[in-house]
């Protein structure tokens, strides 16, 4: 297995373009349908699993079908030469059944998992140009789109192969069953048609409102319980606990009478596709019986037909299941294609591979930068101006919510300005591709990841090459050495959801680290105290400071905290710069810097 | 794991029922399905025969009354399990809701943090509601189909005996083979599964893990280059699970093989001496109409368990945490509440050698600390985290008992009395508590408010919204006060529900104010708001409140503050 962060060069990768699963016409089509066309590189490896499925099923009915003839003939007391074929296809079908099956079943899922894997790549290479920072910041949002992508797994495996396979052997059964005897094949073929099609899609016709009033029901009562619970030690200060288990239990009791009222609507496929089954096999009985009457076939045809009809239901068995799921599958389709189908939040520059000037100063110069995150809302940033000198430290407070992350984005070539430049070194930075930008300016975004693997790799994803003296270097810059050499694994302790869990104060000081082993020219820092006790965010700003030494920085905080220490502070607020000066300027000056350092 | 827990039959009434429905519809199904193999081999048999229309015209319509049967027959077993699924969920959710809410489970405090294997507030949710939704396929799917697996084979296997007795014996040896095979098989493959399951999730989770990394892989330029490794992940992926798969289907196909090949070996016996004229046709007819109905339900039942399991599963989830108890400290009983908030509550309150050890800790969370507080005081509570600030609140609240010493308290012109001989609820009902992380309900504005008092007129409300700086925000959302908070109060801002949760004190009007850190994660602006409200609710009360720093003592100022510094009860050795 290799880790996340294993070290490959980058600029030997070609540029992914995803294929035609996102153009423009695809968009409109059916998610299923897409879904399942990104199945279509394997399409063989499915062929070869419909093909033995249907050989599975279709040994079951035919062995029924030949054992029926053979009881029939051998009512006649022929030669037991007239039944040899017959013996010997009955224990070959007797055998084969099974083993088709499982080949069946591996091919398949062969075929599946080497689907999920290629569409893991799409997902994420779409993901990687569409800044997903934004739409994505929840981590449910995160495991809820892996788990749409794991949903295609689901289709292919249990919902694109039994349909298959029931065309393909509910086909040739009712072709054999019409050469001997045609009301009896188009029987079956009704009655098939209406058990394992009709049925299903009456059965989630019906079941659409049960289900809708059964989760708004099922909300209600987790809205209810999630208050309960977590508020548990609230509601049990204030004396109020009593009255909201009172809530739980009446929404409780609301789930269960929807739920009762409508075990009606849901127990009748059920009911409907075993009546459609015992009808059909009477019907193939009695017209047999009639047509023997009548001479058009012998009463060996007739325990043929029937015995046939009889078995062939197998083949619709698992339709149903089939149907059920198809409504949620669908569900994770729209979302993983409203992924897919999102637009670049980068254009590509003008002029291919147009590089920073590796010996030139880098000042960043921000000019009426303007962003929003769609037509209609509001302007995140609303024309800032910033200056960023080279080897100056730069810092942007502001509250919660002012546009401060934002600002942090565009200079990490996130996403795209809506109005204004941002310029380094004299350069609009759009001009330049978005790695190279990225090879000057970089940090510790908003919410630094620490990857599931050793804290060596972690630290190298900033820099493939290096080795262990420099990597411990960037550790003492963070403070961190002390830590990682009291580990018993040093650097080859695992960390992330896999190993170790840092604490909140590590985690900034790993990002730290590696942002300080990228070496780039100009530092971002992300409200690298945010989550941090009072007690650790003095010592971190202060291991920050004296690490960004030499480096152009921008640091973002919502916390006062150590400002004394840098060059130039700019207040924002609702998207707007409306302080700007030293510590002592800007304590000078009667408005929001001063009010809330007072405090 | 059992295919079915006795604690559910034993706890559940609906159970019962649905059992007793089961049984007697599947002893009906089988009869039907014995009926149906005799009768299609008699017709046909009587074709060939010659026989007419008023023989077997009669027998044909009872073919057609069977069908009709056997799908009422479904269709009311299936209701009725849907009917009895939803009992048992309501009845297993409403024990488990007032047994984890009755027992202090949920109750988090400093160092409750699940070491007691107790689980998070999420999973409990989960359990009642999706994790007991999985019960509706056992009892609609996976029971029923149980009891004919126990039936049918039975009766099938009784009537091919007597009807032609070396068939009988063909199934009698294959059918329990089956069982054994599967276990067999079962048994050697566990080991191995289990080993690569563990590989399996470590690949699995890969994923989630670079996409939730993404930004930071931007911004170090390892973006591009990491498709490259995801394909390769899900190649190595891929391999292991196939790896897994081979051996997991093999007791599906040990059981498809030996039911299928049975049929056939029955088919060409019987088929073999019917030419020999040793059989007669109609008996073969029958015999090989019902060999496969012997093995059907086998099949089913292996089809549906594991799906079914995750039903029994939640079941006993639900059972583990209707066993668990919390070891509050002493179980002493509290003595009958009034109704009305004691008046001790406002008076003189003192510890004396308080102790607190969490269960399955070796440190105690407080020792030996004597604390005195009169009436009026204002305690500020600092120290270090992990000092045992908040649990100390705990303790005043009586979410918890201390393990040693005791608290007493003094009601104005009264005795010192242990508090333990108030009643709790009386205690509780003169503080008002306002904790670091208040939570909101999914209710109004107004009702969250009026938590701890619920008669409070709308007048009383407004007042104290207004008291806590609340007033202008509340005003400003779409219906006002009448406003619903969305889940954990997610509409309003952490500052914004720190003073509603001051409004909430406030409009409790109690002698005794409990306060931890308030303005802890706030920004300097809300802070300064929360502050001043702070000092509104301190007016006049009691009050202990835990902070980090002693910044505090300027804004909460007044003759009557007091400084306490918990010191760390012993060195907490770093993992």
């Amino acid at each position: 297995m290799s880790a996340p962060v294993t070290g490959r060069d980058v600029d030997s990768e070609a540029d992914p373009v995803i294929g035609s699963v996102v153009d423009e016409r695809g968009r409109r089509k059916d998610p299923l349908r897409r879904m399942i066309a990104l199945a279509r590189p394997r399409s063989a490896r499915f062929a070869l699993g419909v093909l033995l499925g249907g050989a599975a099923t279709g040994s079951g009915v035919a062995l029924l079908g030949v054992a029926a003839w053979m009881l029939a003939t051998a009512a006649n007391h022929p030669s037991i030469t007239a039944l040899s074929v017959a013996v010997v296809a009955t224990r070959a079908l007797g055998v084969s059944k099974g083993v088709t099956r499982y080949l069946e079943r591996l091919v398949t899922h062969d075929a599946a998992f080497r689907t999920l894997a290629q569409v893991r790549v799409r997902v994420y290479e779409r993901l990687a140009r569409t800044e997903p920072f934004v739409r994505f910041r929840s981590g449910d949002l995160v495991s809820r789109l892996v788990n749409d992508t794991e949903a295609t797994l689901d289709l292919l495996v249990r919902g694109l192969t039994p349909p298959l396979v029931s065309v393909v052997t509910g086909g040739a059964t009712v072709l054999v069953l019409t050469a001997v005897y045609a009301p009896g094949g188009l029987l079956l073929a009704a009655g098939l048609l209406l058990a394992g099609l009709a049925v299903p899609l009456m059965a989630a016709a019906l079941n659409r409102k049960p289900g809708l009033r059964e989760a708004e029901a099922r909300g209600t009562l987790s809205t209810a319980l999630v208050d309960t619970l977590h508020g548990a030690p609230d509601l049990v200060a204030y004396g109020a606990m009593d009255r909201h288990v009172a809530r739980v239990n009446e929404a409780d009791a609301e789930l269960t009478r929807v739920a009762r009222r409508d075990a009606a609507t849901l127990g009748l496929s059920e009911g409907v596709n075993t009546l459609i089954t015992g009808l059909t096999v009477w019907g193939a009985l009695f017209s047999g019986v009639l047509a023997v009457e009548e001479g058009t076939i012998g009463p060996t045809a007739l325990a043929v037909l029937v015995l046939v009809t009889l078995a062939a239901f197998e083949i619709v068995a698992p339709l149903p299941a089939v149907a059920s799921r198809l409504g949620a599958i669908r569900a994770s389709g729209v979302r993983l294609f409203g992924v897919l189908d999102a637009p670049a939040a980068i254009a590509p520059p003008a002029q291919e591979g147009l590089e920073i000037d590796p010996d030139v100063d880098a000042p960043v110069h921000i000019r009426d930068l303007r962003v929003r995150y769609g037509p209609e809302e509001p302007w995140a940033l609303d024309g800032v101006d910033l200056e960023i000198p080279a080897g100056a430290t730069v810092a942007v407070v502001g509250p919660s919510g002012a546009g401060k992350s934002t600002l942090a984005s565009v200079l990490l070539r996130l996403r795209d300005p809506d109005g204004g430049r941002v310029e380094i070194g004299g350069t609009d930075i759009t001009a330049y591709p978005a790695d190279e930008v990225r090879r000057v300016v970089s940090g510790v975004p908003e919410d630094p990841h620490v990857f599931g693997s050793t804290l060596r790799e972690n630290l190298r994803l900033a820099k493939p090459g290096a080795g262990d003296d420099e990597l411990c270097a960037a550790l003492r810059g963070a403070r961190l050495a002390h830590d990682v050499e009291a580990m018993p694994q040093g650097l080859d302790t695992r960390v992330g959801s896999h190993g170790l869990g840092l604490s909140g104060g590590m985690v900034r000081r790993l990002a730290l680290a590696r942002a300080v082993l990228a070496a780039p020219r100009v530092l971002v820092l992300d409200e690298p105290t945010a989550h941090l006790d009072p007690d650790t965010r003095d010592a971190v700003v202060a291991d920050l400071l004296a690490a960004a030494e030499g480096f152009s920085t921008l640091l973002i905080t919502h916390d006062l905290t150590g400002l004394d220490r840098v060059d130039r502070i700019y207040v924002v607020r609702d998207g707007r710069v409306l302080q700007s000066g030293t510590h002592t300027e800007l304590l000078a000056e009667d408005g929001w810097y001063r009010r809330v350092h007072e405090r | 794991m059992k295919p079915l827990d006795p604690r559910l039959v034993r706890t559940a009434s609906a159970v019962r029922v649905h059992l007793a429905v089961t049984v007697v519809s599947g002893v009906l199904i089988t009869g039907l399905i014995l009926l149906q193999a005799w009768l299609l081999s008699r017709v046909i048999t009587g074709v060939r025969a010659g026989d007419g229309m008023d023989v077997l015209g009669p027998l044909i319509v009872l073919v057609a009354v069977v069908a009709l049967t056997r799908a009422l027959l479904s269709y009311l077993a299936e209701t009725s399990a849907l009917h009895s699924a939803a009992r048992t969920k309501s009845q297993l959710r409403r024990r488990l809701i007032a047994h984890v809410t009755g027992s202090g489970t949920v109750w988090p405090a400093e160092g409750g943090d699940g070491r007691d294997g107790s689980p998070k507030v999420g999973e409990l949710v989960t359990l009642a509601t999706r994790g007991l939704d999985a019960l509706d396929e056992y009892f609609a799917r996976y029971l029923p189909q149980l009891v004919l697996s126990a039936i049918v084979p039975l009766a099938v296997l009784s009537v091919v005996f007597w009807a032609d007795w070396i068939s009988g014996v063909v199934i009698l040896v294959t059918l329990p083979l089956i069982p054994i095979f599967m276990a067999l098989i079962g048994m050697h493959t566990q080991q191995r599964t289990d080993r690569q399951w563990k590989l399996l999730s470590r690949l699995g989770g890969h994923f989630l893990d670079v996409v939730e990394g993404l930004p930071t892989l931007a911004i170090f330029r390892r973006a591009k280059a990491q498709a490259a490794i995801i394909r390769e992940v899900g190649e190595d992926h891929r391999k292991a699970t196939m790896g897994t798969l081979r051996i997991a289907f093999l007791s599906a196909f040990a059981l498809e093989l030996l039911a299928t090949l049975a049929v056939a070996l029955v088919a060409v016996e019987v088929g073999l001496r019917l030419l020999g004229g040793h059989m007669d046709y109609q008996t073969a007819l029958l015999v090989l109409i019902l060999a496969p109905e012997a093995y059907l339900p086998l099949r089913e039942v292996g089809a549906r368990f594991h799906a079914s399991m995750e039903g029994v599963a939640a079941a006993d989830q639900v059972f583990t945490e209707l066993d668990r108890r919390r070891d509050d400290g002493a179980e002493r009983p509290s003595p009958a509440p009034t109704g009305r908030p004691s008046p001790a509550t406002g008076g003189d309150l003192r510890l004396r050698g308080i102790g607190l050890r969490y269960p399955g800790r070796d440190t105690p969370a407080l020792s030996e600390l004597d604390l005195t507080l009169e009436a009026g005081e204002h305690l500020l509570l600092t120290g270090p985290s992990g000092s045992g600030k908040t649990t100390l609140l705990s303790l005043l609240l009586r979410l918890r008992e201390p393990t040693e010493g005791r608290i007493e308290v003094r009601a104005p012109d009264g005795e010192w009395t242990p508090l333990w001989d108030v009643p709790v609820e009386d205690w509780r009902a003169g503080i008002a508590w306002v904790p670091q992380h208040p939570y909101l309900f999914d209710v109004s504005v107004a009702d969250n408010i009026r938590l701890g008092s619920p008669d409070a007129g709308l007048d009383r409300v407004r007042e104290a919204a207004r008291l806590a700086e609340a007033d202008g925000f509340v005003q400003a959302l779409p219906d006002g006060y009448e406003t619903r908070l969305g889940e954990r109060g997610t509409r309003l801002s952490a500052g914004q529900r720190q003073r509603i949760a001051l409004a909430r004190a406030l409009c409790r009007d109690a002698p005794l104010v409990l306060l931890d850190e308030p303005t802890a994660h706030l920004d300097p602006e809300n802070a300064t708001a929360v502050r001043t409200a702070v000092a509104r609710l301190l007016e006049g009360r009691t009050a202990v409140i835990v902070a980090h720093d002693t910044g505090w003592a300027e804004s909460v100022s007044g003759d009557r503050l007091r400084t306490a510094h918990l010191p760390l009860p012993t060195e907490r050795v770093s993992p």
